[in-house]
């Protein structure tokens, strides 16, 4: 494999809150322009792990490196300047709800940016054409349905062309068509516009329609069970748990260690 | 049949039979659960068959009056028999060994000494907190000073309409009656000694220096603290401030100083308006006194002083910095879950009038030292 360098490289993290540990020792990279998908049941730490990464909670161990700089030690303006490579949607959109879609999408370039009026417009309003929501664009977050929540926070992310995507649980609570739809968008972002993503799902037809890479988060070891393309890992992994998640076989998984 | 019932019997050789018929469930098993536990306990040593060929309805509580059975320790055996299969199917799912341990006990109360010691260190945090985020707070409305291009403006006026005009009403008429009590309450005695016209002394010596201010920044740390808590913290539940956070915007200087600044220019006007319209009370009073307006309005102007008037009015800003600040700060402490958004409230509703009283008396002794 060609040496690229990795976007994302998480080093010996070890992740949780206060004195619970969740993950522990935890090493991969995400490399340009791939969707990497972080994956377990529920409560092994998915989403406490991508929290790590975009650095809302510091780590208890290890560092996070984002495009070769370590995002957990920076403070202040380097910070910013870091966070200003990667954009998030959060599980429940977390658009701001006094806002109109423009106005969210708007917001970033109004502060990063001086721009004419017009164009910080202009660009808002593509970004919400590139999600299919350019209709919408005088809504409210309250009158739109969730999965177009989901859609205007991916383009609230996008306004300042970020290089890197974190998507958390993106399918969470959608119906498996909009759902379906999303991963589309998904799939469409990466190759159009080559942004990295890092998906946090537990949505297998999700998976397979849109991870080149995985890691799987193990609850009873605290750390990464598996690592790799997801078909791969499906029809030739010998580990039990890895092929009882793949062909969703909730008996085993259920069962305590 | 629409009863449980409950036939006990011992057979020759030693055993007790339960026969259990009817139709086990939630509304029919009040009684029979004790008296099937009685029967056991009568007979400690005697094995026990639980026969369950009447019953004819059965659901989750009577399959736990059967697993209870079962599990229940005794010296010698229960089993139970004739159970339907649809029945046993359910019975069948539960292992009552399993049952009878708690398998995740509520955790034990800690020793007292450990619950001051951590009741301790949280009051510790929350002090920590809260110098943090005046620091925080202090450094973000200097670079709004000096950069005040970068404040949200558009944010300042919506909340000043919010603070300022929306509490309006209720900032009038409450000061409006106080004046008109005050008044009402002190007349009537000093009518006595014929000195009624003092009252005009009192109303606006109480309402300029002290009641005015007091009582807006009360009436705003429950309108307007609260609301300044509920709504952040309700973008916190929602993430929305961790959505600020990681698009690299400063939350405090995003959310907080916005309120800050409003606060700060409506709490002054609303005082000043309370204070007035404290005196028309009082006037309004004074007339059925039969004082009359130009009377009691000559009266305020000698007793109340510029300084008198100071000295309230300087209070407002600092009031309004703690209601504003308290509330934003309550809101972004605020935790996950459904109750927290009302527990932040409350706690700001709550901490901001205890600081605003505790502020008013160190105003009060300041102006003492200072002779004002």
């Amino acid at each position: 494999m060609a040496t690229v360098e990795p976007v994302i490289r998480v080093e010996n993290l070890t992740a949780g809150y206060d004195e619970t540990v969740i993950l522990r020792g935890l090493n991969f990279v995400v490399n340009p322009g791939e969707v990497f998908v972080i994956l377990g049941g529920s409560g092994c730490g998915k989403s406490t792990l991508l929290k790590h990464m975009i650095s809302l909670h510091p780590p208890l161990e290890g560092r996070v490196l984002i495009n070769g700089r370590d995002i957990t030690a920076a403070d202040g303006d380097e910070r910013r300047e870091i966070m200003r490579g990667f954009g998030v949607m959060y599980q429940s959109g977390a658009l701001f709800g006094s806002m109109t879609l423009l106005e969210n999408v708007r917001l970033a370039l109004e502060e990063y940016t001086d721009l004419p009026v017009a164009a910080m417009d202009l660009i808002a309003r593509m970004k919400l054409e590139l999600v299919g929501l350019d209709a919408f664009t005088g809504h409210l977050p309250s009158e739109i349905s969730g999965g177009m929540q989901k859609r205007a926070a991916i383009a609230r992310a996008m306004a300042l062309d970020p290089g890197i995507l974190f998507l958390d649980e993106p399918s969470a609570g959608l119906d498996p068509i909009t759902s379906a739809e999303l991963d589309a968008l998904i799939r469409r972002l990466q190759r159009t516009l080559g942004v990295t993503f890092v998906v946090v799902t537990h949505e297998l037809a999700s998976i397979f329609a849109i991870a080149d890479r995985v890691i799987m988060l193990d609850k009873r070891t605290q750390g990464i069970l598996a690592e790799g393309d997801p078909k791969v890992l499906r029809d030739t992994s010998d580990n039990p748990w890895v092929r009882q998640f793949f062909r969703r076989e909730a008996e085993l998984a259920e069962t305590p260690a | 049949m629409t009863t449980a019932a409950l036939a006990v019997s011992d057979t020759p050789d030693g055993r007790r039979v339960l026969a259990l018929s009817g139709r086990l469930d939630a509304t029919t098993l009040r009684q029979l659960w004790d008296d099937a536990h009685r029967a056991l306990a009568e007979a400690p040593t005697r094995p026990v068959t639980v026969d369950a060929a009447g019953i004819e309805y059965c659901d989750g509580a009577g399959i736990a009056l059967l697993v209870d059975l079962v599990a229940h320790p005794r010296a010698a055996p229960v089993e139970v028999t004739n159970l339907r299969p649809d029945h046993d199917v359910l019975f069948r799912q539960f292992d009552p060994e399993r049952l009878e341990h708690d398998l995740d006990p509520e955790p034990k109360r800690a020793p007292v000494v450990e619950e001051i010691g951590r009741t301790a260190a949280g009051i510790w945090r929350d002090i920590r907190n809260q110098v943090e985020f005046i620091g925080e707070m202090v450094a973000a409305l200097g670079s709004a000073i000096i950069r005040p291009a970068d404040v949200r403006w558009r944010d300042v006026w919506r909340i000043c309409e919010r603070v300022g005009a929306d509490g309006l009403p209720i900032v009038a008429l409450i000061s409006f009656l106080l004046g008109l009590i005050l008044a009402f309450q002190s007349a009537v005695p000093m009518r006595r000694f014929g000195a009624e016209i003092f009252v005009a002394d009192l109303v606006g010596i109480a309402m300029v220096r002290e009641l005015g201010p007091l009582m807006t920044a009360i009436l705003l740390a429950g309108r307007t603290g609260a609301a300044f808590a509920a709504e952040i913290g309700t973008m916190h539940v929602n993430q929305e401030v961790d959505a600020l956070t990681t698009m690299g915007l400063d939350p405090v200087r995003f959310l907080v100083v916005p309120r800050i600044i409003a606060a700060l220019l409506m709490t002054p006007l609303l005082t000043l308006f309370a204070m007035l319209v404290g005196l028309a009370g009082g006037a309004l009073t004074m007339q059925s006194f039969a004082i009359p307006l130009v009377t009691f309005l000559k009266e305020v102007d000698s007793a109340v002083t510029p300084t008198d008037f100071m000295a309230g009015f300087v209070k407002s800003f600092v009031f309004a910095i703690t209601i504003a600040g308290v509330g934003c700060l309550r809101g972004l402490e605020t935790a996950a879950g459904a109750s927290a958004v009302g527990d932040s409230t409350t706690r700001a509703v709550v901490s901001g009038i205890i600081l605003l009283v505790v502020i008013d008396g160190i105003f009060a002794v300041i102006y003492f030292v200072l002779d004002i």
